[in-house]
């Protein structure tokens, strides 16, 4: 570049240096810069701790910054590059979600239970990323024990979404949404048990993928409803979601509901066009009531999608998406009042100690721990467990679950995908639903059958409106995930909504 | 579908979650307007539909039973609230 300004040599190398480091790289540019030598692991961390430190006041993404682990983490992805064993994920900045353990440093699940509790062991994601050279730089922001739909759930602060601050990023995982979105780390990991990784993927922009139930072991992940909880990546591009899931899929022993299949090669699969895939289209996910401006910006995706060879077969309708809300609204708490029985304050955790008995104790603790949706939750689902009330809720919930299964394999064999949107609004007002459950449970109206059938689905970002994200989600098959990326990459080499920079 | 306060303090007993008289005057609001809507369940026919518990038709596995190494006791009690000598304290549990 012959008229390029040339300056003295300090000034120049940093001008550089900053033009190769915008916040907003993908994994595979921050790869290829840190492969060819141009940055050091040391000169990524850095810049995402300091652009930490220039955002994360307004945007509040994180609940602890891991500056020591970023610092043995850079020293080893170092030593990975020196000797030549470097994966596309070595000296990456990454941020996990505050519900999965990492030894030696916090994991709070958003709550004052687990405010103080410093887990002995990595969660089998945590250990596998770490194998893959990840430079973790912090714990994220979520909803308490990843209940609610806005991050306004968290014990300690809310988080703001880095498009509109007066905004909510989503939830259960916006803190590491609004983490990768505000351009603090290049990857984020989040939990999805209603939608929590769909649905604030499409309130920032980003593409963030529900797994096959099974596909990612969950040792370590702090439990909420556990036929429906999965682990995966939030990421800027398809591309980079496919290296993610690579490096965290797979079969292992200390999750018994983990798949022992073999791992398909994720990067691979978006080399293949999607001339003649078929794409369905559910008219339930596009009612009279739905946002104007999210069905148009659907219909222009979907247009495009069209444009790169996809069909659209129409007719597609899954009348059971209606009983989807009531369903998961029964099967999620009363799977999380018995996975939360284990927090009585003898163990770890919170502890009250001031009753004149050990119950009093025990009531005590839960009462000052857990926060107002964990206990309306834990309210939920203990009456539609107890005894006269089990068959007509939780016993009729898991046969309508099987309607909404069948439905959907139905609709599988006539479609290789259903197009619909992550969310039926854009991200909404921090405050505009917090004193009203039923609305907050609305927001993930799309997300939930997805859980419930076991499928994976992927949220990428398709426009705008007024200047607020757009998601649209992919759902598939079980295992699918080879051709949900896919058809995500294609959309994404003929689009650049991804590449959008939020006003920061 | 409405709530009684003694059905939510009832509840809140077999939860062992202590709630004030707001929270269970509250709570009752809430859980009888959500479970209204669950209503629309009781609709559906679903006589002839078994249940699903989970998604993946994987069986009980098992491993082979071998000693390993596993957490200290140091490690495990550096979380509890009370330890001692080795042990997690607790108020009685049987009484007299």
């Amino acid at each position: 570049m012959p008229h390029a300004p040339r300056r003295a040599t300090s000034g120049s190398r940093r001008y550089w240096k900053n033009r190769l480091l915008s916040p907003y790289l993908t994994i595979g540019e921050l790869h290829l810069r840190l492969k060819r030598r141009e940055l050091s692991c040391a000169d990524v961390a850095q810049a995402a701790l300091e652009r930490i430190r220039t955002v994360d006041g307004r945007v509040r993404a994180f609940l602890t910054v891991t500056e020591e682990a970023a610092s043995r983490g850079v020293a080893q992805a170092e030593a990975r590059f020196r000797d030549g064993t470097a994966t596309p994920l070595t000296g990456i900045p990454a941020a996990i979600k505050d519900n999965m353990c990492t030894r030696g440093i916090r994991t709070s699940c958003g709550s004052r239970m687990l405010e103080d509790f410093v887990p002995p062991y990595n969660a089998t994601v945590v250990e596998r990323l770490q194998a893959a050279g990840m430079v973790m730089v912090g714990k994220t922001n979520m909803d308490e024990f990843a209940m609610g739909s806005s991050t306004e759930n968290s014990a300690f602060f809310p988080t703001h979404n880095p498009w509109d601050l007066k905004r909510v990023p989503g939830g259960s995982s916006g803190g590491s949404a609004a983490a990768v979105a505000s351009g603090e780390v290049a990857f984020a990991l989040g939990s999805d048990t209603g939608g929590s990784i769909r649905q604030p993927a499409g309130f920032c922009s980003l593409a963030g993928l529900k797994p096959t139930y099974g596909l990612v072991p969950r040792y370590g992940l702090v439990a909420f409803a556990s036929s429906l909880d999965q682990i995966g990546p939030f990421t800027r591009s398809v591309a980079d979601c496919a290296l993610v899931l690579q490096a965290i899929v797979g079969h292992d022993l200390r999750d018994s509901t983990s798949i022992p299949d073999q791992v398909p090669d994720y990067s691979r699969a978006l080399q293949t066009d999607i001339k003649g895939l078929r794409l369905g289209m559910p008219i339930e996910y596009f009612p009279p009531g739905l946002e104007p401006g999210v069905a148009d910006v659907l219909k222009q995706a979907i247009g495009v999608l069209e444009g790169l060879g996809a069909r659209v077969e129409w007719g597609i309708s899954l009348p059971s998406t209606l009983y989807a809300l009531p369903t998961y609204y029964i099967i999620a708490p009363s799977e999380c009042s018995a996975n939360l029985a284990r927090y009585d304050g003898v163990k770890y955790g919170f502890s009250a100690h001031g009753g004149s008995n050990m119950w009093e104790d025990m009531e005590q603790t839960r009462q000052q721990g857990f926060g107002p949706e964990v206990k309306r939750r834990i309210m939920l689902g203990t009456y539609a467990l107890s005894a006269g009330y089990y068959d007509a809720y939780y016993l009729k919930a898991q046969k309508v679950r099987t309607l909404i299964r069948r439905e959907l394999e139905v609709a599988f064999e006539r479609c290789d995908a259903l197009v619909t949107p992550s969310s039926p609004t854009v991200p909404f007002r921090l405050g505009e639903k917090v004193d009203d459950p039923i609305q907050m449970y609305l927001s993930d109206i799309f997300t939930i059958p997805v859980n419930i059938a076991g499928i994976p689905a992927l949220t990428l970002p398709a426009g705008f409106v007024e200047g607020l994200p757009v998601g649209m989600q992919l759902m598939g098959k079980g295992l699918s995930e080879e051709t949900l990326l896919r058809i995500g990459h294609a959309f994404q080499e003929a689009t650049d909504w991804h590449q959008q920079a939020p006003p920061l | 579908m409405a709530l009684t306060q003694e059905e939510v303090s009832h509840i809140a007993k077999l939860a062992r979650l202590g709630l004030s008289a707001e929270d269970v005057e509250r709570m009752r609001e809430q859980l009888s307007s959500i479970l209204e809507h669950f209503q629309v369940l009781q609709g559906l026919d679903t006589s002839d539909i078994l249940p699903t518990a989970y998604v993946v038709p994987l069986h009980s596995v098992l491993r082979e039973d071998l000693s390993e190494d596993s957490f200290s006791p140091e490690d495990i009690l550096a979380n509890a609230p009370r330890p001692e000598e080795g042990y997690f304290r607790v108020q009685a549990v049987l009484e007299e």
